[in-house]
């Protein structure tokens, strides 16, 4: 492309998107007089994720296309600062935007290894990787292992553990899209995944990467419009700096502070949070009581205590003053007992922890892997950096992320692009643990000591929508709320912030928006990479190589459609667990693709039997612990040196970088043809270059 | 095709540099977070110094990494001549 073209391109393109920035800041600006003038909430909210999900299916509309370059790499046209604002979007996704605040309020520092591993990652791809993909410059990831290992067996592990990964990473989105449509639009859920999914296809059926490099665009900005606003707004509410990355160390400090007075049992409030942690502490007395007599008399034992529940029911129903409050009580004990021996052993099980929980003091926000001896605290350690590990390497190693940096113009623009996702990316990642220390805050001081009388009105309205995500109970019947009588669940910190902050509601149906815009570019991407895969990586390369562009995208089209049906109707089962998806997607990635991708640059002597045994080796060890470790499979082996099965990846990357170069150790280097092929990746230009 | 010495000397100054902000990446992520319960009690702008590296310092440092590195290459790129020249 000649270079003049370019620039006219690029200053059309950031004429659109001010433009279309402006229009959508004027948008938020209209409803909100809307809502001034009375018109009801829950119209807000249709009008809100309605306009936005049609403005996505019109930039796909308008970005339709028929020709193979524009369809799986938007024409390699793509300027750095926009591509940057697309990887931001494609990499943000509903556990990112939705997801991380709340784990960062519920666990203080440790919670930040998502936040380093989710940018730090960046790091690797613009280093390792970005630069020599570009310059490659074919069509997919498993289209660079075919061409430098040599052979169809490299590309076809490259396929399938993208669709592996891919697709354990889709399933979270779509579960975020049905999770964000139904709470506030009324939909049910499976009705809210299909609605959210139409808008998906619309856009990369008809214009495959060129029509979701400049959806995401769109989405990006919508996003980070409706993560900073609330943010800024509770900034400036407590500190009066607009700026809250700068300002909330000093809300942090006060944070501390309550933390130490709720935690000092001679001040009054200490005093009454020890009352209700006691309350707790013989709750779980009680719980773990049930337990042992259940694993001694089984069967009999949940039968006597069921009759004696079902006894307590006739008595309160014989006596003429019974209060009704009480009787339903009695009566809803009875209806919830356990019906057998295993659900009884879970529930009473998970009752007891939670208890547990509770009964502890309160943990220090600031304070690093914290635990009541040194051999916890060490153990925390080394799973916060296991896991930043695994992100990082995973960041390096999703092809939905890395295929972005195919669509760049250059190898030059390659690198700056990585910047300029990393610098778009880091944005909403500075921000996050800011808006938990603000929440927290709002939380510790308004409403700890408050009135049970006069709670405000956002705790009922989440309350009645699910009781895991807010709950209020005075435990020690005082009529004050303290600390440890709320459960609040993290999905709720980033949806319930404006409300906390007391913002109007045309914020929270922003905030809804940006959720939506995560989720959806996000499983965009993810669904581009697998339908991509399949239709060039197997039909076109391995089935058919002398197929017609036009056949080959409408396979592109069916298959797109077919994944998305699948992974909807995956979706509608709950398969649930969304971090442990999320973190496993990864873990798979890093494991399957980083070795071999890396080693393929760096190290000329890598060849076809050690990509092999590296990649099988490192993403059957990785699946296997996962299998072996995790609860939901029941198969509850001890873990390895103590790591947790979402770290799973961290033994799959050392088997696969042992794999590699074992496996071409062993057998004999590459041919001519393939280290010349090296030499071209890493000279951004090279006399006798054959491509491009 | 052949490669120069050029070529060659290219691309060590290239493994030199990805050696270098690899070591301050590594440095900054894997061996600040482990001695982060020895960092709480430096203060810095408010925050305890390793609640401050983990939110925020590292995420800096990243950023500057990565331009930086883009910065150089194009430099490197040039001199070497084997920068891309229809751009």
């Amino acid at each position: 492309m000649a270079a003049p073209g370019q620039s006219r391109f690029v200053s059309q393109l950031k004429r659109y998107y001010a433009l279309y920035t402006g229009g959508f800041i004027g948008f938020v600006v209209l409803l909100s007089i809307l809502e001034q003038m009375g018109v009801p909430n829950k119209m807000l909210g249709y009008i809100f994720l309605g306009v936005t999900v049609l403005l996505y299916a019109g930039i796909g509309i308008l970005s339709r296309t028929s020709d193979v370059a524009e369809y799986y790499v938007a024409g390699r046209r793509v300027p750095a600062f926009f591509n940057g604002m697309a990887v931001g979007a494609d990499w943000m996704s509903a556990a990112s935007f939705i997801g991380l605040a709340g784990t960062l309020y519920l666990s203080g520092y440790d919670g930040l290894a998502f936040v380093l591993g989710w940018t730090g990652g960046f790091v690797l791809v613009a280093l390792l990787l970005a630069p020599y993909l570009r310059k490659f410059g074919q069509y997919t990831i498993p289209d660079f292992l075919g061409a430098r290992y040599g052979g169809n067996i490299p590309r076809t592990i490259g396929v399938f553990a993208a669709i592996l990964c891919s697709f354990t990473y889709v399933i979270a989105q779509i579960y975020g899209v049905g999770l964000i449509t139904s709470r506030f639009t009324g939909l049910d859920f499976g009705t809210g995944v299909f609605v959210g999914l139409g808008s998906i296809l619309v856009c990369s059926f008809l214009g495959g990467m060129r029509a979701v490099t400049w959806t995401q665009v769109a989405q990006y900005v919508i996003l980070i419009l409706a993560y900073m606003i609330p943010v800024i707004w509770l900034s400036v509410k407590h500190t009066g700096n607009p700026i809250p990355q700068v300002a909330y160390g000093y809300v942090l400090e006060k944070v501390t502070a309550r933390e130490q007075v709720l935690n000092d049992p001679s001040t009054p409030e200490g005093a009454r949070e020890a009352e209700v942690r006691s309350i707790f502490r013989q709750r779980e007395k009680t719980v773990r009581d049930h337990l042992k007599a259940l694993d001694a008399e089984g069967e009999r034992y949940l039968a006597s205590e069921k009759a004696r529940l079902v006894k307590t029911v006739a008595d309160l129903q014989a006596r003429r003053d019974t209060d009704p409050k009480v009787l339903e009580a009695a009566n809803r004990a009875v209806a919830d007992f356990p019906a057998d021996v295993a659900t009884a052993r879970r529930t009473w099980r998970r009752e007891a922890e939670a208890d547990r929980e509770k009964s502890g003091p309160v943990m220090a926000h600031a304070e690093p892997f914290a635990g009541p001896d040194e051999a916890t605290r060490d153990n925390k350690r080394k799973n916060f950096m296991a896991l930043v590990l695994c992100l990082m390497v995973g960041t390096a190693a999703l092809p939905h992320i890395l295929m972005r940096f195919y669509t760049t113009t250059s190898v030059r623009e390659a690198r700056h692009s990585v910047f300029w996702s990393l610098f778009f990316i880091s944005l909403l990642y500075l921000t996050a643990p800011a808006l938990a220390v603000l929440a927290k805050y709002d939380v510790y001081t308004l409403l700890v000591g408050s009135s049970f009388s006069e709670l405000p009105s956002w705790v009922s309205a989440w309350a009645s929508v699910d009781k895991t995500l807010m709950n209020v109970t005075d435990i020690n019947h005082d009529g004050i709320v303290q600390l440890a009588e709320i459960t609040i669940g993290g999905d709720l910190i980033v949806l319930a912030t404006p409300e906390i902050a007391g913002l109007p509601y045309v914020i929270t149906a922003l905030v809804a928006a940006g959720g939506l815009a995560s989720a959806l570019s996000t499983a965009d991407g993810l669904m581009l990479t697998i339908s991509n895969s399949l239709s060039h990586d197997v039909y076109y390369k391995m089935i058919d190589p002398k197929a017609p562009t036009g056949r080959r995208l409408f396979i592109a089209k069916a298959l797109l459609l077919g994944v998305a049906v699948f992974a909807a109707y995956i979706t509608s089962l709950k398969p649930g667990h969304i971090l442990f998806l999320v973190g496993a997607a990864f873990s798979l990635a890093a494991s399957a693709f980083f070795p071999a991708l890396a080693l393929g640059i760096f190290w000329k002597r890598a060849n076809k039997t050690g990509a092999v045994l590296g990649m099988l080796g490192g993403l059957f060890t990785c699946m296997l612990y996962m299998y072996i470790t995790y609860p939901f499979f029941g198969v509850n082996a001890p873990l390895w040196w103590d790591i947790d099965p979402i770290s799973g990846g961290i033994f799959g990357i050392l088997v696969g970088f042992v794999g590699v170069i074992a496996g071409s150790l062993l057998t004999a280097a590459p041919g001519k043809d393939l280290q010349n092929l090296v030499d071209q990746v890493r000279y951004p230009s090279l006399d006798g270059d054959s491509k491009l | 095709m052949q490669l120069k010495d050029k070529h060659k000397q290219y691309w060590q100054q290239n493994l030199r540099l990805t050696g270098v902000l690899l070591a301050i990446w590594f440095v900054v992520t894997f061996v600040v977070g482990w001695f982060a319960r020895d960092l709480q009690s430096v203060t810095f702008l408010g925050f305890p110094l390793s609640f401050y590296m983990s939110a925020q310092g590292a995420l800096l440092i990243y950023v500057a990494l990565v331009g930086y590195y883009a910065y150089r290459m194009d430099k490197l790129d040039r001199e070497y001549e084997v920068h891309e020249r229809d751009q």
